[in-house]
């Protein structure tokens, strides 16, 4: 009992923000709601036992990734996007994608369960940081070594985009 | 797994202590609007800027430096969150897992180099 108030709270709490992230005027007020909103997705995450992915969620999506979409908001006017228009002249289009991508989860909700499900490479008891540790260390070690290349591509990438602007 | 069919209760001093968090940071602001005496003017109410008087809006644009400094922050983020499962695993991986984790940051190492010869790290 105890368990699905904590579980309904944290959802309640992610469609509200979420609803309000995409309503506010000021651009810096949407993303302090997108705090709330990673925030409380952490707290799901806890709740599913998946810690290591509520770890990420804070330390990645709070910490860095926000602080990315705050800098283009900056970056950006604050002002000038306050008093900008609401909807362009695509808003049918991605009113229709909305509804594609909600009937999506709407039908793997109404299935119960993932196609693949139970058939997963790893099943990990504990499912804790030290059992993901374990593995992605020892047996998923290419994969690992490959994140890094891709990780260095995208900051090449970066340095490059930023460089050349900067120059000018 | 369903929401809500599992209780992680050592996650319980996580949750008392946001609660106490948040409790010491509403108490402050709604024991002060209680208290204390509200007797605001121009003056008082204007931005403070060092004694001196505001000219201009704090909401300007900021230069472009600050987004690829925030980029690199993610991407080396990105790596410290992988050192996370390596160091609590770590007993039982060992010198394998060791070796492992310094080709990761040798790779990434260069990613460092590059961006520091390029000068994206210079503030000018």
């Amino acid at each position: 009992m105890i368990n699905q108030l904590i579980f309904a709270y944290f959802a309640a709490v992610i469609v509200v923000s979420a609803v309000l992230v995409i309503t506010r005027k000021n651009p810096v007020h949407s993303v302090m709601f997108m705090l709330l909103l990673f925030f409380h997705i952490a707290g799901v995450f806890v709740l599913l036992n998946a810690e290591f992915l509520a770890a990420v969620q804070l330390i990645v999506y709070a910490g860095a990734i926000l602080i990315l979409f705050l800098f283009v908001v900056i970056l950006l006017s604050v002002e000038r996007e306050s008093q900008a228009a609401r909807a362009n002249r695509f808003w049918p289009w991605l009113a229709g994608f909305g509804l594609i991508i909600a009937g999506e989860i709407a039908l793997l909700v109404l299935r119960g369960s993932f196609p693949g499900e139970g058939k997963m490479a790893v099943q990990v008891a504990g499912a804790g940081v030290r059992d993901l540790g374990v593995v992605l260390y020892s047996k998923f070690l290419v994969p690992f070594e490959i994140s890094s290349v891709i990780l260095l591509v995208g900051l090449i990438g970066a340095v490059m985009l930023a460089k050349k602007k900067t120059n000018e | 797994m369903t929401p809500g069919s599992y209780l992680p209760g050592h996650f319980l001093p996580v949750a008392i202590f946001l609660f106490v968090g948040i409790a010491v940071g509403v108490g402050m602001l709604v024991f002060s609007r209680l208290v204390s005496p509200r007797r605001p003017y121009r003056e008082k109410l204007m931005t403070y800027e060092s004694g001196i008087t505001p000219f201009s809006d704090a909401h300007q644009k900021f230069s472009i430096r600050y987004y690829i400094i925030a980029m690199l922050f993610l991407i080396f983020d990105i790596e410290a969150v992988f050192l996370y499962p390596w160091a609590v695993a770590y007993d039982r991986i060992g010198l394998y897992g060791l070796v492992e984790m310094v080709i990761f940051i040798i790779i990434l190492l260069v990613g460092y180099v590059y961006a520091w010869k390029k000068g994206a790290l210079e503030w000018e």
